[in-house]
């Protein structure tokens, strides 16, 4: 059994202008110990998917169907109680701007010890010590000293740590990391990711990692799932996405990102501007963008095909029979 | 691209910007935020200028511009100058710049017709209504905005677009140079190429010179001739594009290089990466001699005692480090 089943889950916002359906029949399995990066624009419903799972959505929003499953547990449903145990002890959560979750007013080990008293049986010293072995853990100089510290006081690199170290105090089962370097400066970013690589294999916890960077993606990620407009186009093992991308949107969002070798040269954008999701077209909804877009595609949203054992993909484009066998096609491996 | 000899289009010499922060209720110290720095741009190029948030490159450019009045040092435009109020005025009128955010930079109360022709009405730079209105719909064909957008309002945009809006504005005054102050970061990964070709289009149609500020190293290397990298107000290095890549040789320039997460798996993890430990320090506190010295491995007592001279080490390749020979061999 897979740590994580998310299936078919469908969440949408009910706002003054209508229904916007953020996710729209996401399905995937996480195993323990893996770290799955999902990427997309943004509208895409990645950090929605994220929310989702934690049911930590805006007053707005809510699951109109699908199941997640931790651990064979329902979590749709379950009710508040049972998500109150989940949440910061089974799954944690950090988030991009460790600006802004951070409480102003209390100091940073009041905020650390905040959910190890919630979450475990120990007393304040107890706690207090266990916070101190947190931010030691993530690096933080004088972890005492810093204790006392108030969240002005510290860099944005160094509140990423504090925010890593409380989502990791209770050895939750799976972190998600929602952007959680987008904030930060080249040279932080890359401490950062490597504190995160580092502890995910001493603690032996999933990942899951929401980026629109795919540099960060190819870096940290065992498998990939491709978002647009609410929907996966493609998931897959990182190499599989990277060298082998099976869908239009995929395969343009390769073609489009500045690498070492575009310098000189015209980079090959995706036509078109980001979809509305108010007004979702009524087949793929990449098609309106898809410079390869056949008639079926504006009809009918392809359904997910198996590529190989590690790789599935939604666009017509595999069906088509002279399109079968294209394996060098596509992907940027020189 | 770029025509090697003559006189530079935009040179800065020794350019010092402070700003005054209140540290008490009657005290107040001098934040550097730029601290003499040297550099020219040759016309038709595009300058890349890089470094942490805080490091004062977008205080560079705001002040090449005279948006902010240098506190030190001298700024040449075409060779000439900038002193007089006259100078400054006609340097506003071949220059411009592209902000970040295309969601704060536009007024909200203005149709787009009217934020793109604000500079001609301030410029005066036209002699009808009739003149006005073709320019400004001149202007919104060459970055690709349709002209029934003309009488709509900034929110009606998607991020991309507003971009466009801000290029065209910046456009109006036909400028020569042009400061991008890290025009593409708001923006999606699909979005950003349409708007870097663009850049690249608009340069090889109308000869600009480009200041290009942002940190994304990739979208740097894609568009720059040159790249420059600052490190708490100072200019710490400088070469062509390729070069700096290939061989850094400031310790902090080797390790912002290496830390660029490569969009491939198989380069990704096999990449060597220098991690910096430490952050970078508040420019109300520098660190005295080299600004990088805290958290360098190389430093030595030099390194704190004086600030390395800004040398050329080979053809076209400048840096500002004591230990260039002994680290690069």
């Amino acid at each position: 059994m897979a740590l994580l089943e998310v299936q078919d889950l469908r969440t949408s916002f009910f706002t003054d202008a209508g229904e916007v359906k953020a996710v729209n029949g996401v399905s995937f399995f996480l195993e323990r110990g893996k770290v799955l990066g999902i990427v997309g624009e943004s509208g895409s419903g990645k950090s929605v998917t994220a929310y989702s799972i934690m049911q930590i959505l805006a007053p707005t929003g809510r699951i109109i169907g699908g199941s997640v499953k931790l651990d064979g547990q329902e979590l749709v449903n379950a009710g508040e109680k049972v998500m109150k145990h989940v949440r910061g002890n089974r799954i944690s959560i950090i988030f991009q701007d460790p600006m802004t979750s951070l409480n102003p007013t209390y100091t940073i080990g009041h905020q650390i010890m905040e959910a190890i008293l919630l979450h475990t049986d120990r007393n304040r010293k107890e706690a207090w010590d266990r916070a101190v072995e947190m931010l030691r853990l993530v690096n933080v100089n004088e972890p005492e000293r810093r204790m006392k510290q108030y969240p002005h006081e510290f860099s944005g690199g160094m509140r990423q740590r504090v925010m890593i170290a409380m989502a990791l105090a209770c050895e939750p089962d799976i972190l998600i990391a929602d952007e959680p370097t987008t904030a930060l400066d080249v040279t932080i970013q890359a401490q950062i990711l490597e504190l995160m690589g580092s502890l995910q294999k001493e603690l032996g916890m999933a990942i899951i990692m929401i980026t629109h960077d795919l540099g960060v993606v190819a870096q940290m990620c065992d498998e990939v799932i491709v978002m647009y407009a609410g929907s996966i186009c493609e998931q897959g093992t990182a190499r599989e996405i990277f060298y082998n991308p099976r869908h239009e949107y995929t395969k343009g969002l390769m073609k489009s990102i500045p690498t070492l070798n575009t310098a000189g040269k015209r980079l090959e954008p995706i036509t078109g501007t980001p979809i509305d999701l108010l007004n979702m077209p009524e087949g793929c909804p990449f098609a309106p963008r898809c410079d390869e877009a056949m008639r079926i595609c504006i009809r009918k949203a392809a359904e997910r095909q198996q590529i190989n054992e590690d790789h599935a993909a939604a666009c017509w484009m595999n069906l088509r029979p002279d399109r079968q066998t294209p394996e060098e096609e596509g992907g940027r491996h020189a | 691209m770029r025509e090697p000899a003559g006189t530079p289009l935009v040179e800065v010499r020794d350019l010092k910007q402070y700003f005054n922060i209140n540290v008490g209720l009657f005290r107040t110290k001098p934040l550097k935020a730029v601290d003499g720095v040297s550099f020219a741009i040759n016309r038709g190029e595009t300058l890349g200028l890089v470094g942490e948030s805080g490091c004062g490159k977008t205080t560079v450019g705001r002040t090449i511009l005279h948006l902010y009045k240098p506190t030190g040092g001298q700024i040449f435009y075409d060779g000439k100058e900038i002193v007089t109020k006259a100078d400054i005025r006609s340097l506003y009128t071949k220059t411009a710049m592209v902000f970040q955010d295309p969601y704060s930079s536009l007024n909200p109360r203005m149709t787009v017709a009217d934020i793109i022709g604000e500079p001609l009405d301030v410029h005066q730079m036209y002699k009808s209504k009739e003149e006005r209105q073709e320019k400004i719909l001149d202007l919104m064909a060459k970055v690709g905005l349709n002209s029934e957008h003309a009488s709509r309002y900034a929110h009606e945009f998607s991020g991309g677009q507003r971009q466009r809006i801000g290029i065209a504005r910046a456009l109006a005054v036909q400028p020569e140079f042009i400061v991008c102050d890290e025009p593409v970061s708001a923006l999606d990964v699909s979005i950003q190429a349409q708007i870097i070709n663009m850049f690249d289009e608009l340069q090889r149609d109308l000869g600009l010179t480009y200041l290009f500020i942002a940190h994304d190293l990739l979208v740097v290397r894609h568009i720059s001739d040159r790249i420059a990298v600052m490190y708490l107000g100072k200019m710490v290095e400088l070469a062509e594009a390729k070069e700096i890549y290939d061989h850094p040789l400031y310790p902090y320039s080797k390790a912002l290089i290496s830390a660029v997460p490569q969009p491939d798996p198989d380069v990704a993890r096999s990449n060597q990466r220098i991690t910096l430990s430490g952050d970078i320090p508040s420019p109300l506190n520098a660190p005295s001699g080299c600004p990088f010295r805290t958290r360098c491995v190389y430093a030595t007592e030099q390194c704190a005692e004086s600030m390395p001279a800004f040398e050329e080490v080979s053809a076209g390749h400048f840096v500002a480090c004591h230990r260039t020979k002994e680290i690069n061999g």
